[in-house]
C-alpha cells in the first residue's frame, strides 16, 4: 500500500465552485417551474367549468366554477364568508396550537428514553390509527356540542402525528453528535437546546405538516355534526337548503385554506432549516 | 518528561447480546504517555483501539485498571481533551465558523471572545475564507479541518482521534497528515492517534504502539526515529520503509487471527 506523494490542498471541494446564472435565465426557469405546477389545477378547473356547461354532468349537481366564484365573491360580500372562515380557523388554529405545545416537548422527553419510547411507540401508534372523527360522539358525549369538543377533538388529531414524528426525530438524532456533545460535558438543556432539536426539526415538521391537514379534516367535520358557523356547517347548510354554488363555495374555502396552511408551515420549515 | 497520561492494567468487556459471557475488547493495557508526545495505536479491525480511546476520552469505565491523566484517574468527560471522531460530528445546521465557536460555548468562553477564537482556528487550518459555509458546502478534508479546529479551540491538554481520515482519499489523508504535524510541533499538544494505516502510523507517530486482535493488548511499542529534514519525500526514504516493515511484521499474524475470529464469528 504505496501511496502517491502529491502534497496537495483540497481548496477545490465543492465549495470552490459556484456556478452563476443570469437573472433573465432564472426568471425564465421560475416561470416555466409555476407553469408545470399549475397545469393539473388549471386543467381540474377547466373539466369543472366545461363538463356541467357541455350537458355532460347535470348542472344541477355540478355548478360551473365560474359561478362557484361568484358565489365566493357573494358570501364575501355579504360577510357571511369571513364569519365562516374566522369560525372555523379559530377551532383549528387553537387546536393545532394546543397539541405542537403538548406533543413536542412531550415527544423529545419520551424520545430521549429509549426504553420509555419502546414502551409509548405503540400507544401513539393505535391513537394515531383510530380515525380521530369516530371519537367524535365520545367528545360530543363528554364536552358537549360548544367550542370544547371541537377544539378538543383536533388537540386529539393533531397531537398524534407531532408526538409520533419527534419522538422518531429524537431517536434518530446522529449518534456521533450525540459522542460529541457527551464529551464536551455539554449539560442537559444545552444538549436539548444545541443539539436535539435542531436536529430534529426537518422530522418534526413533518408531523406538524400532518396534523395541520388533520386539523383541517376534523374541524369541518366536527362542524357538520352540530354548529351553527363555520365552513362544515356552511356546506350542510347550503346542501340542506339547496344552495349548490354556496356549498361549492365553502369546498373551494376549505380547499384554499388547507393548501395555505400546508404552504405556510413548508416556509416556516424553510426559514428554520435554511442551513439545507 | 512528565506523564501526562497512564493505562495501568486497563481491561474493559461488553456483555455479549442475549448471552451470559462477556466480550473482552481490552485486557491489561499498560502505555504511558508524555506530555507534548505524539502517540499513534494501531491493530486490526475489532481490536479494541476506539474503546481504549472512549476509556481515555471518559466515554467509558475500565472493566479493570484504570486511566490516570494527569496522575488522577478519568471519571468522565471534560474539555481536558479534545476528541476528533472519523465522521468528523460536525453540526450540519452551524457554519465552520459556527461549529469552532460550540466548542467554545460548551467550555464557557464568553461570546465576545468565542468569535475571535474561532477564526484564528480556522485560520491555522487554512480555512478562514470558508468560516461561513456549512458542512455540506465543504468536502471531507474540509470538514475534517473544521472538526480539528474545533477541538483544538477550546485548548484541550489532550487531542485524542480516532481514526480521523480514514475516509478521505489518499491525496487528502497525506495533506492533513502533513498539517497535523504541523499544528503538533505549533501547539505542543499531546496525541493519541488511533489509525489502522501502517505509514500513517509511522509517518505521524514518535511512538506506535502495536495492539494485538481481540482481546486488544500492547504487542509492542516502536520508537519511530526518522531524520525529517533530510529527505523531501519522507515516506520513500529506507528508514521508513524499514518502520513500517517492522510494524507491518507485527500487524501481520494478529491481522490473519482477527479474520479467523470474525468468520468463527459468522455462524454456518
Amino acid at each position: 500500500m504505496s501511496a502517491p506523494t502529491i502534497a496537495k490542498r483540497d481548496t477545490s471541494g465543492p465549495a470552490g465552485s459556484r456556478p452563476r446564472t443570469g437573472a433573465a435565465r432564472r426568471a425564465g426557469s421560475a416561470f416555466s417551474g409555476i407553469a408545470t405546477r399549475s397545469a393539473a389545477v388549471l386543467l381540474l378547473l377547466a373539466v369543472w367549468e366545461l363538463a356541467p356547461r357541455t350537458g355532460l354532468i347535470d348542472a344541477t349537481f355540478l355548478t360551473p366554477f365560474s359561478e362557484v366564484v361568484l358565489a365566493l365573491g357573494e358570501l364575501a360580500a355579504n360577510g357571511q364568508l369571513a364569519e365562516h372562515v374566522q369560525a372555523s380557523l379559530t377551532r383549528s388554529l387553537s387546536g393545532f396550537g394546543i397539541a405542537v405545545l403538548l406533543a413536542v416537548p412531550l415527544g423529545i422527553l419520551i424520545g430521549w428514553y429509549r426504553t420509555v419510547s419502546d414502551v409509548l411507540t405503540p400507544l401513539v401508534q393505535v391513537f394515531l390509527n383510530t380515525a380521530a372523527l369516530a371519537l367524535l360522539p365520545v367528545f360530543v358525549l363528554v364536552l358537549g356540542i360548544g367550542e370544547t369538543s371541537k377544539i378538543a377533538i383536533v388537540v386529539y388529531a393533531c397531537t398524534w402525528p407531532i408526538l409520533l414524528n419527534t419522538i422518531t426525530a429524537v431517536r434518530n438524532v446522529d449518534p456521533t453528535l450525540l459522542k460529541l456533545a457527551r464529551s464536551l460535558d455539554l449539560p442537559p438543556l444545552a444538549l436539548f437546546r444545541k443539539v436535539i432539536l435542531p436536529a430534529s426539526i426537518p422530522t418534526i415538521f413533518t408531523g406538524l405538516r400532518l396534523a395541520g391537514a388533520a386539523a383541517i379534516v376534523v374541524v369541518i367535520a366536527a362542524e357538520m355534526v352540530g354548529a351553527k358557523a363555520g365552513l362544515g356547517f356552511l356546506i350542510n347548510d347550503s346542501q340542506y337548503n339547496f344552495a349548490i354554488p354556496s356549498m361549492y363555495a365553502g369546498i373551494v374555502a376549505i380547499s384554499v385554506i388547507g393548501v395555505g396552511f400546508n404552504q405556510l408551515l413548508v416556509v416556516f420549515e424553510r426559514r428554520l432549516t435554511s442551513w439545507r | 518528561m512528565t506523564t501526562k497520561i497512564r493505562f495501568e492494567g486497563v481491561g474493559r468487556t461488553f456483555p455479549v447480546r442475549g448471552g451470559r459471557e462477556r466480550l473482552t475488547a481490552l485486557e491489561s493495557i499498560d502505555l504511558d504517555i508524555a506530555e507534548g508526545e505524539f502517540t499513534v495505536v494501531v491493530g486490526p479491525s475489532g481490536c479494541g483501539k476506539s474503546t481504549l480511546l472512549d476509556l481515555l476520552a471518559g466515554l467509558g469505565t475500565p472493566s479493570s485498571g484504570r486511566v490516570l491523566l494527569d496522575g488522577r484517574p478519568v471519571t468522565g468527560p471534560g474539555v481536558d481533551r479534545g476528541i476528533v471522531f472519523q465522521q468528523y460530528a460536525l453540526l450540519p445546521w452551524r457554519t465552520a465558523q459556527g461549529n469552532v465557536e460550540f466548542g467554545l460555548e460548551a467550555t464557557g468562553v464568553p461570546k465576545r471572545e468565542r468569535a475571535e477564537r474561532a477564526r484564528e482556528y480556522l485560520e491555522l487550518v487554512d480555512l478562514a475564507a470558508f468560516a461561513d459555509r456549512h458542512p455540506h458546502e465543504l468536502s471531507g478534508g474540509m470538514k475534517q479541518r473544521v472538526a480539528i479546529a474545533r477541538s483544538l479551540a477550546y485548548d484541550p491538554d489532550v487531542l485524542l482521534m480516532d481514526e480521523p481520515f480514514a475516509a478521505l482519499d489518499a491525496q487528502t489523508r497525506e495533506s492533513l497528515q502533513d498539517e497535523l504535524r504541523r499544528i503538533w510541533r505549533r501547539t505542543g499538544k499531546t496525541i493519541v492517534f488511533i489509525t489502522h494505516g501502517i505509514d500513517e502510523a509511522v509517518y505521524l507517530g514518535q511512538r506506535v504502539a502495536v495492539l494485538t486482535s481481540r482481546p486488544g493488548r500492547i504487542k509492542s511499542v516502536v520508537d519511530i526515529q526518522l531524520d525529517r529534514s533530510a529527505a523531501e519525500d519522507i515516506r520513500s526514504a529506507p528508514e521508513f520503509a524499514r518502520y513500517r516493515h517492522e510494524i507491518w511484521t507485527l500487524l501481520h499474524d494478529e491481522v490473519v487471527r482477527a479474520q479467523q475470529l470474525e468468520k468463527e464469528a459468522v455462524p454456518a
